[in-house]
C-alpha cells in the first residue's frame, strides 16, 4: 500500500490546477520542453559535446574560422563552424552554457538562501531589527544589481592577486551576482512571515516552546515557498544575464572557463570581418535560454496568483 | 407597462468543473416608481441578476447569456455598446456596495458628479457644479460648496455612499440597481441611508431594485419582493405578503430564521444542509432536498413561478391543486 | 510638505555617508597605493615621501575626515593608472554619459507608456500581441547582445550609422555636446536605443499589468455602470490611476539605466563614465571606482527625492497624510 503512495501523489498532482494551466498552454510546454533540453545538454555537456573544445591536443589551427555547415566552405564535423583558435562553436556553446547556468543557479540559491532568511527575522523579530533590516534592502534597491556585482568583484580583483583571483573567480562572481539580488526574496518573505505570525497555529507553537527558529523553519517557511519558487525563476533569467554582461565586459568568468558571455565577446572582434558565426550562435542560444525560463517563470507567476485564479 | 420588463434571464458560466449556471431562467418586472427588492443568501444569484441588466464589465469574461429584456418598452438585451452606454447612468443608475473602491481616489467628488452630468444631460460646466452643489445638498452633505472639492477618502463611509448615490441618480435615470448599499456600512448609518434612497427615489419618481440579504432592510424599504434560491426565484409577491405569509418553504425558513422582536423564542428555526453548488443543482426543484414538504413531483419537475392563493406567486408544487392532493393523498 | 522634503533630505544623509565610508574603506584597505603609483622601483624615502603627502601615516577617522573634506571640494585624488586628477576625469566624461542616459531614458518612456496604455486596454488584438511578444524578447536580451546585434545591422550591413564613438561635438562651457552636430545626432542614435531598449520593455510590461490591474476595480465598473463614455474611462479615470505607481518605478529605472551605460559604452565604445569605469575595474583603479560610487549615489538619492516629490504632487492622499484605507 505504501509504494502506491507516490503514484497516488502523482495522479494528484496531474489532475491539480498547476498542471491543467501547464498543458492548457503550448508556449509554456515549449518553453519548459527548451529548457529542460538545454539545461540538460549543458549540464552533461562533456558527454553530449562532439567534441573538447579546450583540449588544446585537439586543435588544429587549420581548422580555425570554418563556417556553419550550410554555407559554403562548412565542414559536418563542426555543424556550427569554428573560431579563431579552430574550437567547434556547437561544443563552445555547450561548455559555455554549462557555466552560465551554473553561475546563475549557484547565485540564485544564494540570494534565495540570504533573502529567505533575512525575511524571515525580519517578519519575525518585528520592530526595530525589522526596521533596520528593511531600511537596508531599500537603500540597496536604489543602486542597480549590475553596478552592485561590478563593485564587489572589483574589490576583490583588487584585494587578491591574480591568480588566486581566477581561480576563485566563478565563486566570487556567483556572491556578487547573489548579494545584489536577494531584497525580492527578503521582501516577500517578510510580508507572509508578518501575516502568518499572527495566525493561530504560530501563537500555539509558541505557547508550547517551541524556539523561534523552529517555528520559523518548520511552520512559517513552507508557506512562504509558493511565491518564492516563482521570484526564483524569474531571477534564474536575471542572473544568468548578469553573469553574460559581466563576462562580456570581461570582469566575469576568468577566460579559461569561458562563459556564453565570454563567447560572445570573443567573437565580438570577428564581427566586421565577417566571421558572425562565432558571436551570433551563442547569442542566440543565451536568449533561447532566459527566453525559455523567464515564459516559464511568468507561467509560473501567473498559475499561482490567488487573484487571477 | 411595466418599466424593466426581464424574460427568461440565464447566466452561465463555462468553467473546468462545469457549466456554472448562476441564474437559471427567472423573469420579473419592475412598474415605474416601485421598489423591488431582491433577497436571498450569499450565492443565490441576485448580484449576478443585477449586474446582467446593466453588463457593466466590458470584459465579459466567458459567460453565455439568453434574454430578453425591455426597459421602457425597449428591448436593451441586444443593443451595440455605445447604446448600450447611453442606457447606463441615464435610464438605468448602479450603486454598489463598497463606496471606498466605489470612487476614484484621485478625482474630487465634485469631478466625477459633473463628469456624469456633463455626459448625459449635455451641461456646461458651470451648471454642472451648481447642480452637483444642490445633490451634495439633498443627500444630506454639510457645507456641500465646500466639499464638492474634496476628495473620497476625506469622507466616511456613510458619507461615501451618499456620494455614490447622488452620482447613481444625477443623471435622473428611471430605474436604479442598488447592490447590497449598506452592507459596508454600520448598522446605524445603515438606517440613515436607507431612508435617504427611499426619500429620494420616491421624490424623483425613480424605480429601484434593492438587491441584499437583509430581510430587515426590505421589510422597510421595499413595495415588493423576489425571493432568489441557487439561481431562481422562489417567490415574489408585495412585501407584506411574503412576511407575513410566505407561500414557499424556503421562505417560511427564511422567516422563521429571523428573531422576532415581539416574543421570546427558544431556538431559531433552521433550514437543514446548505444551498448547492451551481455547478451541481438538484433535478426538479432545487430546494427539493431540504424541504420538509417534498414529495415525488419536486424531484422530477422543476416548478414554474404559479399563482397562491394570496397576491405572492411562488415556485412550488404545493399550490398545483391536482399534485398537491395526490401528494396528501399519499400521505393520508 | 516642507517637513517631507526635510525628512527625506535627513533621510538622505546617512546613505551618503555610508557609501563615503565604502568608499574610503576600498581607499584605505584594498591594495597598496603606494606600490600602484610607484612601481616596482622605489626608493624607501620616496616611499615615506608619498605616505606622508598621501597622508596614509594618519589614524583612520582623520583621513575619512579628509577624505570627506576632499570630497565635499570636489577632490577625488589621481587616477592610479592615468595620474590625473579623478574629477578631471569624471567632468570629462560626465556630458557623454547624461546624454545618452537621457536620451535612452526619453525614447523607453515615449515608446514604452502608449504601448503600455494600448495592450492593457485592447489586450487581445495581434497588435498587442506582438507588443507582447517583442516585449518578452526584448526582457530576454542582454543589453550589449542588442548593441553587437545593431551595429552588425546598421552600420556593418547596412552602413547608414557609424558604430562607435559620439561624432563630433561641440563644447559649451565645461560641457560637451554631440546634439549640435548631425554626425554627433548619428553617432547617438544606436547606443541611445541600445541602452532604453531594456527600459522600454519593462515600462511597456508595467504600465500594461497596472492598467488591467486599475480595469478591474470598482471605481472602473462604477464609472461604466454610469454610461461614462470609453474614452474618459480609459484615459481619464484609468491611465491617471495607472500612472502614479508607474512614475515610481520610471524614476528607479533611471537609475538602472545610468548603471546599464556601462555596458552600451563599452560596445559603442562611447566616451563616457560608464567606459571609465569599467576600466577601473579592471584596473583596479580605486580612486575612480570611489568617486564613481559617490557620484552615482548622490545621483541616485537625487532622483529618488524627486520622484518622491511627484508621487506626492499626483496622489491626494498622500497629502492629507491620511492612509487611503481606513475609514473614518
Amino acid at each position: 500500500m505504501r509504494a502506491l503512495a507516490p503514484l497516488r501523489r502523482l495522479a494528484r498532482a496531474v489532475e491539480s490546477d498547476l498542471w491543467w494551466s501547464f498543458t492548457r498552454s503550448p508556449t509554456v510546454v515549449i518553453s519548459a520542453l527548451v529548457a529542460v533540453a538545454m539545461i540538460g545538454s549543458a549540464a552533461f555537456a562533456p558527454w553530449v559535446a562532439p567534441h573538447n573544445p579546450f583540449d588544446l591536443a585537439t586543435l588544429n589551427l587549420l581548422d580555425a574560422f570554418t563556417p556553419p555547415l550550410w554555407l559554403e566552405g562548412g565542414d559536418p564535423r563542426f555543424p556550427l563552424g569554428t573560431d579563431d583558435q579552430g574550437r567547434d562553436v556547437l561544443s563552445t556553446i555547450l561548455y559555455g552554457a554549462r557555466i552560465s547556468l551554473f553561475v546563475g543557479f549557484c547565485s540564485v540559491l544564494f540570494a534565495m538562501t540570504l533573502g529567505v532568511t533575512i525575511g524571515l527575522v525580519a517578519g519575525y523579530a518585528g520592530g526595530a531589527v525589522d526596521a533596520v533590516l528593511m531600511r537596508i534592502a531599500d537603500i540597496k534597491l536604489t543602486f542597480p544589481a549590475i553596478l552592485i556585482a561590478l563593485l564587489v568583484d572589483g574589490i576583490v580583483r583588487a584585494i587578491l592577486p591574480r591568480e588566486l583571483h581566477d581561480r576563485i573567480a566563478i565563486w566570487v562572481l556567483i556572491f556578487a551576482i547573489g548579494i545584489s539580488n536577494w531584497v525580492p526574496f527578503a521582501r516577500t518573505v517578510r510580508g507572509s512571515t508578518m501575516v502568518e505570525k499572527n495566525k493561530e497555529y504560530v501563537m500555539a507553537a509558541r505557547v508550547i516552546g517551541l524556539s523561534p527558529a523552529r517555528i520559523m523553519w518548520s511552520h512559517v517557511l513552507p508557506n512562504v515557498m509558493g511565491p518564492v519558487l516563482v521570484i526564483a525563476t524569474l531571477q534564474l533569467g536575471f542572473a544568468i544575464l548578469a553573469e553574460a554582461t559581466l563576462s562580456f565586459l570581461g570582469v566575469g568568468v576568468p577566460p579559461t572557463q569561458p562563459s556564453l558571455g565570454t563567447l560572445i565577446r570573443i567573437g565580438n572582434d570577428f564581427l566586421f570581418s565577417g566571421e558572425w558565426w562565432i558571436t551570433i550562435f551563442p547569442g542566440a542560444a543565451l536568449v533561447v535560454m532566459v527566453l525559455s525560463v523567464n515564459l516559464l517563470g511568468d507561467w509560473l507567476r501567473d498559475a499561482l496568483n490567488p487573484k487571477l485564479r | 407597462m411595466p418599466l424593466l420588463d426581464v424574460r427568461n434571464l440565464r447566466v452561465e458560466f463555462p468553467t473546468r468543473r462545469g457549466t456554472l449556471v448562476a441564474v437559471d431562467d427567472i423573469s420579473f418586472s419592475i412598474e415605474p416608481g416601485e421598489v423591488l427588492g431582491v433577497v436571498g443568501e450569499s450565492g443565490a444569484g441576485k448580484s449576478i441578476t443585477g449586474a446582467a441588466i446593466i453588463r457593466p464589465d466590458r470584459t465579459a469574461r466567458a459567460d453565455r447569456r439568453r434574454r430578453d429584456l425591455a426597459c421602457d418598452g425597449r428591448r436593451i438585451d441586444n443593443l451595440p455598446p455605445d447604446r448600450m452606454r447611453s442606457v447606463r447612468g441615464r435610464e438605468i443608475g448602479a450603486i454598489f456596495q463598497d463606496p471606498l473602491t466605489t470612487l476614484n481616489p484621485l478625482y474630487t467628488i465634485g469631478r466625477q458628479l459633473a463628469e456624469t452630468m456633463q455626459t448625459h444631460l449635455g451641461l456646461g460646466a458651470k451648471e454642472a457644479r451648481a447642480r452637483a452643489i444642490r445633490w451634495l445638498e439633498e443627500v444630506g452633505i454639510p457645507a456641500p460648496a465646500e466639499r464638492i472639492d474634496a476628495y473620497p477618502h476625506q469622507f466616511s463611509g456613510g458619507m461615501r455612499q451618499r456620494v455614490v448615490i447622488a452620482l447613481a441618480l444625477c443623471a435622473e435615470p428611471k430605474l436604479v440597481i442598488a447592490d447590497e448599499p449598506t452592507t459596508a456600512l454600520d448598522v446605524s448609518i445603515q438606517a440613515q441611508v436607507i431612508a435617504l434612497l427611499k426619500r429620494l427615489c420616491r421624490d424623483h419618481g425613480t424605480a429601484v431594485m434593492l438587491i441584499t440579504h437583509d430581510m430587515g432592510v426590505i421589510a422597510e424599504t421595499a413595495d415588493r419582493v423576489a425571493v432568489m434560491y441557487a439561481g431562481r426565484i422562489a417567490e415574489i409577491g408585495p412585501v407584506r405578503e411574503v412576511v407575513k405569509h410566505p407561500r414557499h418553504p424556503y421562505t417560511e425558513g427564511l422567516m422563521g430564521s429571523i428573531p422576532p422582536l415581539s416574543h421570546r423564542v427558544r431556538r431559531l428555526a433552521q433550514i437543514e444542509g446548505a444551498m448547492p453548488r451551481l455547478t451541481d443543482i438538484p433535478s426538479g426543484c432545487a430546494f427539493h432536498p431540504r424541504c420538509p414538504r417534498a414529495f415525488d413531483r419536486c424531484r422530477r419537475e422543476r416548478p414554474e413561478l404559479m399563482a397562491t392563493d394570496g397576491p405572492s406567486r411562488a415556485a412550488c408544487w404545493l399550490h398545483d391543486r391536482p399534485s398537491r392532493d395526490l401528494a396528501l393523498g399519499h400521505a393520508a | 510638505m516642507l517637513a517631507f522634503i526635510l525628512s527625506r533630505l535627513l533621510q538622505a544623509i546617512p546613505v551618503m555617508l555610508t557609501v563615503s565610508l565604502i568608499s574610503f574603506a576600498m581607499f584605505a584597505y584594498v591594495g597598496d597605493p603606494v606600490t600602484i603609483m610607484l612601481g616596482q622601483d622605489y626608493t624607501e624615502a620616496q616611499r615615506e615621501a608619498l605616505v606622508r603627502e598621501l597622508g596614509l601615516d594618519q589614524p583612520f577617522f582623520v583621513q575619512f575626515v579628509e577624505f570627506l573634506e576632499n570630497v565635499l571640494r570636489g577632490d577625488f585624488g589621481l587616477s592610479y593608472r592615468l595620474g590625473r586628477p579623478v574629477a578631471d576625469l569624471i567632468l570629462e566624461r560626465l556630458p557623454a554619459t547624461l546624454e545618452l542616459a537621457l536620451t535612452a531614458a526619453l525614447l523607453a518612456l515615449l515608446v514604452g507608456v502608449p504601448m503600455g496604455v494600448y495592450t492593457g486596454l485592447y489586450r487581445d488584438s495581434w497588435l498587442s500581441r506582438l507588443f507582447l511578444t517583442v516585449s518578452l524578447i526584448g526582457v530576454s536580451l542582454p543589453t550589449f547582445l542588442i548593441g553587437i546585434l545593431l551595429i552588425l545591422v546598421f552600420a556593418v550591413i547596412l552602413g547608414w550609422l557609424p558604430s562607435f564613438g559620439r561624432g563630433e561635438t561641440v563644447a559649451i562651457g565645461w560641457w560637451t555636446t554631440g546634439l549640435l552636430t548631425w554626425s554627433g545626432i548619428k553617432a547617438l542614435i544606436l547606443p541611445a536605443v541600445t541602452l532604453g531598449l531594456y527600459q522600454m520593455t519593462l515600462i511597456m510590461r508595467l504600465v500594461r499589468s497596472e492598467m488591467l490591474e486599475v480595469l478591474r476595480t470598482d471605481y472602473i465598473k462604477f464609472a461604466r455602470a454610469r454610461g461614462l463614455p470609453d474614452r474618459i474611462v480609459h484615459f481619464g479615470h484609468a491611465l491617471k490611476n495607472t500612472l502614479v505607481p508607474v512614475i515610481t518605478i520610471t524614476g528607479l529605472q533611471l537609475g538602472a539605466i545610468i548603471a546599464f551605460a556601462i555596458v552600451t559604452e563599452t560596445v559603442f565604445q562611447w566616451p563616457g563614465m560608464g567606459l571609465l569605469f569599467i576600466q577601473a575595474v579592471a584596473n583596479a583603479d580605486i580612486p575612480i571606482m570611489a568617486a564613481y560610487l559617490i557620484l552615482v549615489a548622490l545621483l541616485f538619492v537625487v532622483i529618488n527625492l524627486i520622484v518622491d516629490l511627484l508621487y506626492y504632487a499626483v496622489d491626494p492622499r498622500l497629502r492629507s497624510g491620511l492612509a487611503a484605507t481606513s475609514g473614518r
